[in-house]
């Protein structure tokens, strides 16, 4: 069981700094994410595009803001448990005890969702019987390609995973690659080594088709594909990998008894905190009257929170107002000297 | 007002008037319709607020960037005539815009 003063769901821009704000009222968190690293939509969704509204920062991307950020809070040694997603919450006096999809426990008297719009899954086809091949012919990644040997492949989507994996499979499996237009989004020298290999015939390139069909018993046997005319081709297929991209789920949180509007949680604009004591929400995912989804917001709501995080994990202290300029305290936890 | 019309999968119309300037997506959000969840909240960074335009208006409407076609790709079952709610702002050409919404969209 790991004890800490606030477990913090979600490690984007608003997850990281309420580590900060805790941080320097002395409070302990740990942060838990369902991608493999920090940023949420910062990094997922548009680590290139620049960001013009950070108070202080002119102009800076995603992927700087999320860098800059994890920077802040080195001081706090954070722990980040990547790839889990939280499941199931109880309570035990003023502690919530929270599992996670890897069955680690922690208990803390404080939650701090800041989950964005959920947690980011692979985005799944939608034929018919695509769910009872998932992991056995069906896959959305892959952890050993070695598998796909001497295999026929479909690969569907025009990206750079779609476009990365048809060039790397196509040296040791049969390569269909799948896209429903003609303009492939891959890096240029992605698509000029696809080019390469399709006159070569060493890939089989499919464009302006969708997946129509699935065929098999067991396993797979051949997939139909399905242009706009509705001209329809059959491919002998063993496994087939789709790139869609991710989507956001919010997942087990909805069940925990969180007053919801839509997928957001209603939170009081004092120290957002949801109708359950010591769960907090802020940033995207927090819902109450004129709210904007702004990082900005999320920045505000995550030190609001913080105040009544450390009043209910410190209840015999008196919690003192403080500036990072001037505090000793607050310099002393983040290892600064000032004259 | 511009009036625009938003179809579910099952047929069910309903039209609203849409201020000039508000997105074919803040309209829906703001009016309640289903079928729309624009889960980015407008930065063409998720594809479900994608619908299927109309034939007759899909030429009338601004060109398709290619950041858009791209998020298409993504979209739960894109077809030729697919947009991004999001990317479409509401004015005085586009009264009468039709939009039909998939039956999902993720």
């Amino acid at each position: 069981m790991i004890k800490i003063d606030a477990l913090i769901v979600g490690a984007g821009p608003v997850g990281l700094f309420a580590v900060h704000q805790l941080g320097i009222k002395g409070l302990k968190s740990e942060v838990v994410d369902n991608l493999d690293k920090a940023g949420g939509q910062c990094i997922e969704l548009y680590p290139d595009k620049p960001i013009y509204d950070i108070a202080g920062i002119p102009e800076c991307t995603g992927e700087e803001l999320t860098k800059n950020l994890l920077e802040q809070i080195k001081p706090f040694k954070t722990n980040f448990h990547f790839n889990e997603r939280v499941q199931e919450i109880t309570n035990e006096g003023n502690q919530w005890i929270v599992k996670t999809s890897k069955n680690k426990v922690f208990s803390s008297p404080n939650i701090i969702i800041a989950g964005g719009v959920g947690s980011f899954e692979p985005r799944k086809l939608s034929v018919k019987d695509a769910e009872k091949y998932e992991g056995k012919n069906i896959f959305y990644s892959v952890t050993d390609k070695n598998k796909f040997s001497g295999k026929k492949i479909s690969i569907f989507g025009g990206g750079d995973s779609a476009l990365d994996w048809a060039l790397e499979l196509s040296k040791i499996s049969k390569v269909t690659l799948v896209h429903r237009r003609d303009q492939f989004r891959g890096a240029p020298h992605t698509l000029n080594e696809i080019k390469k290999l399709e006159k070569e015939g060493k890939v089989d390139i499919k464009t302006k088709y969708q997946l129509s069909s699935i065929e098999g018993d067991k396993s797979i046997k051949s997939i139909n594909i399905k242009n706009d005319d509705g001209k329809e081709i059959k491919i002998e297929t063993d496994y087939i990998l789709s790139f869609f991209g991710l989507i956001m789920k919010l997942g087990p949180i909805s069940e925990w008894g969180l007053n919801m509007d839509k997928k957001t949680i209603k939170v009081n604009t004092e120290n957002f905190e949801t109708n359950k004591k010591g769960i907090f929400a802020i940033g995207d995912i927090c819902a109450y009257p004129g709210k904007l989804k702004l990082i900005l917001s999320g920045f505000h709501e995550g030190a609001l929170a913080s105040v009544e995080c450390f009043k209910r994990a410190r209840p015999n202290e008196n919690y003192r107002f403080q500036y990072t300029t001037t505090s000793k305290d607050i310099q002393n936890i983040l290892g600064v000297k000032t004259k | 007002m511009p009036k625009v019309t938003y179809i579910d999968s099952s047929g069910n119309k309903k039209t609203i008037d849409i201020p000039n300037g508000l997105t074919v997506m803040e309209g829906a959000i703001q009016n309640k319709i289903p079928g729309i969840d624009a889960d980015c909240g407008g930065s063409m960074a998720c594809a479900t607020c994608h619908v299927y335009v109309k034939e007759e208006w899909f030429n009338k409407l601004p060109k398709i960037e290619d950041g858009e076609q791209d998020m298409i790709d993504m979209a739960f079952e894109p077809k030729k005539n697919s947009r991004l709610s999001c990317q479409l702002v509401v004015s005085d050409e586009m009264d009468g815009l039709i939009v039909t919404t998939p039956s999902k969209q993720t």
